[in-house]
């Protein structure tokens, strides 16, 4: 009985986010908020359910933004093949720096993904293709397949959502596979999985590459859609803005990392209205720059998420729900 | 004049002296992540906005108070381990028992917010910071001109950080350091408080990031987002060095620094990423680092 829920469940989300523009939501917002979503996503596969903390995921944003809008841009390529590119060079960015991440766990394995991220970045500061500090402007849509014409944000809207939706399919059918299993028994104990026999590393580097390669695809797709690629895709702190996004969502949960992409995103564009309006009935006058110090707000969810909300708003829903039926059922025996 | 490979000797001595003068802060802030990691087993990546606080402090005391840089060298260190102390006591307490990721995460968050704060009042732009009077100018030693502030940052954070490894490795003091470290729960049983311990430690290591800070602010740029690109370097040199030895620390800050400098005088493209080279080629060969033991 419990798939069936799970399927109406995202049946109507699907629906709903499907005619959102003709209600006069904003297409190109809720592409950026679909892109980062499967950004999040991508990096939940890993945290969530392989328990592997990457501190560099904006490396494959980056990486496949730059690779995506160069194809699209300078060579003249297809749509399509353009993504294709970006999604390639963020599984092959995820092949090099997974081989070398994972030869150290836990917290250093963090710390190596953020610094290799960091030798990136540089990279793209200096390397000619990328713009440098101006970034890679004015990316043409193009045509989907020779026949979608793409330059219509609505028409672009439902090729996002498509994309975003068979992404989904993807990690849920990863996650739910035998494969996934293995993951989430190497984040429950990983010596106990190698005990079983199980090439744990091998494992690890695949479910870093499926990430890597996801990752890069929202990457590629966020710069079809908004047309640039910039140096702050590939910024450490993109790569802190993701691990936000999951934190407050619900790490290992299917929807956390949609409902916390759409919070955050939501929340760099409105923060400096809110400073404005705190501004206003506290009358402090601090709080009107709040805008510019999107980064003390961010801060300040980070802590109060680490402290006191680590199971994240789908998390603590789920838990609520269970206890909730474990109380009805126990009432009712 | 005397050359090597193509380039003047002194052009080369003064890039060494300045990769010292980077590699001093390399080992100085290695040094404090290595000594919380060991007994809190939390990687504080807020150093380097404390980093940060130590020489903004600096700037702030000169500027607002009259207070000179002698007294604020011994003056911001305290104020920032007193901050790290309010942290450990306040949050970072209440993470212990969970997955070590969670320390990261919220030091990671208190960096944006730390930064974001003084960002708002303060802007990216430098503020300015004079050298102290006593050492300004530049000495002559012959072979090369040395200024006497770069001289002294690297005297400074060498005297610290081998103080720091005595009282580590020799004193009493130390010795309950590293039971501490080596098995927290069996030491307490000795009677030793552990908690108290843990918390200074934190703002032991904390107030040397802060100390860090003081030296940086009259040769770097004193800005909100000075410290965060040096930890994520800071971060390449303990896995580079890896975090298990005191010695082994100070000893990697310094060398990649060096190796920093070279690399801006035979190949400046690189000198941003030649670190992170370091660690990936490190890692091949020896996952546990340079002094790390494999567990």
């Amino acid at each position: 009985m419990k798939l069936p829920r799970e399927l109406v469940l995202y049946a109507v989300l699907i629906a709903i986010v499907a005619v959102l523009p003709l209600f006069g939501a904003y297409p190109v917002f809720v592409m950026k908020v679909m892109c980062y979503a499967l950004f999040a996503c991508a990096f939940n596969l890993l945290i969530g359910f392989t328990g592997l903390l990457s501190f560099g995921h904006a490396a494959f944003l980056g990486v496949a933004a730059y690779a995506a809008g160069h194809a699209l841009k300078v060579w003249g390529a297809p749509t399509e093949l353009g993504l294709l590119f970006g999604v390639v060079a963020g599984a092959v960015l995820g092949v090099v720096m997974g081989a070398l991440a994972i030869r150290r766990s836990g917290i250093y394995f963090s710390m190596i993904t953020l610094a290799l991220a960091q030798m990136l970045y540089f990279f793209f500061l200096q390397a000619g293709f990328t713009g440098g500090e101006d970034g890679l402007q004015s990316v043409p849509r193009g045509t989907l397949l020779g026949l979608v014409d793409l330059t219509s944000d609505i028409t672009l809207y439902y090729v996002v959502l498509a994309i975003f939706i068979l992404s989904f399919l993807l990690i849920f059918r990863t996650v739910h596979s035998p494969f996934g299993q293995v993951l989430k028994a190497i984040r429950e104990n990983e010596a106990r999985a190698t005990s079983l026999g199980y090439d744990t590393a091998r494992f690890k580097l695949l479910a870093f590459v499926l990430s890597a390669a996801l990752a890069g695809l929202a990457g590629a797709t966020k710069t079809l859609v908004l047309g640039f690629a910039t140096l702050s895709d590939a910024h450490w702190s993109t790569s802190g803005l993701v691990i936000l996004m999951v934190l407050v969502g619900g790490m290992g949960t299917m929807l956390g990392p949609i409902l916390g992409a759409f919070i955050i995103v939501a929340l760099e564009n409105k923060v400096g209205d809110i400073g404005m309006f705190l501004g206003r009935v506290t009358g402090i006058e601090w709080f009107n720059g709040l805008g510019e110090a999107v980064t003390v707000v961010i801060g300040l969810i980070f802590v109060v998420c680490v402290m006191a909300f680590r199971r994240g708003i789908v998390g603590e829903l789920g838990a609520w729900w269970a206890h909730r039926q474990s109380a009805r059922t126990s009432a009712a025996a | 004049m005397t050359e090597l490979f193509g380039i003047p000797l002194s052009a080369l001595l003064s890039q060494l002296l300045l990769g010292l003068v980077n590699g001093s802060f390399y080992a100085m802030l290695s040094l404090g992540l290595a000594v919380i990691f060991g007994l809190l087993n939390v990687i504080n990546f807020a150093h380097g906005a404390l980093y940060m606080m130590g020489a903004i402090f600096a700037w702030m005391g000169l500027t607002y108070f009259g207070i000179n840089y002698w007294v604020m060298l011994i003056v911001a260190p305290l104020v920032v381990g007193l901050f790290g102390v309010i942290i450990e006591r306040l949050l970072l307490r209440h993470l212990y028992k969970l997955d070590h990721l969670y320390g990261l995460l919220l030091t990671f968050g208190l960096t944006l917010l730390i930064e974001g704060f003084f960002r708002s009042f303060y802007g990216v732009s430098g503020l300015p910071y004079q050298v102290p009077e006593v050492l300004e100018g530049a000495t002559n030693l012959g072979f090369m001109i040395m200024p006497n502030y770069r001289g002294w940052v690297v005297l400074a954070s060498l005297v610290v950080c081998l103080g720091t490894w005595y009282v580590i490795e020799r004193t009493k003091l130390g010795a309950l350091l590293r039971a501490g470290t080596e098995n927290a729960k069996l030491t307490e049983a000795f009677g030793v408080n552990v908690p108290l311990m843990v918390t200074l430690t934190y703002g032991f290591g904390v107030a040397l990031a802060g100390f860090a800070g003081v030296l940086a602010a009259p040769i770097l740029q004193v800005q909100p987002l000075m410290g965060s690109n040096l930890i994520i370097v800071v971060f390449a040199v303990v896995v580079i060095g890896g975090m298990g030895s005191i010695l082994g620390s100070i000893l990697t800050g310094l060398g990649l620094g060096v190796i920093e400098g070279f690399t801006k005088v035979f190949y400046p493209e690189a000198s941003s990423t030649v670190v992170f080279l370091i660690m990936a080629i490190v890692l091949l060969i020896r996952p546990a680092g340079l002094f790390g033991k494999e567990k």
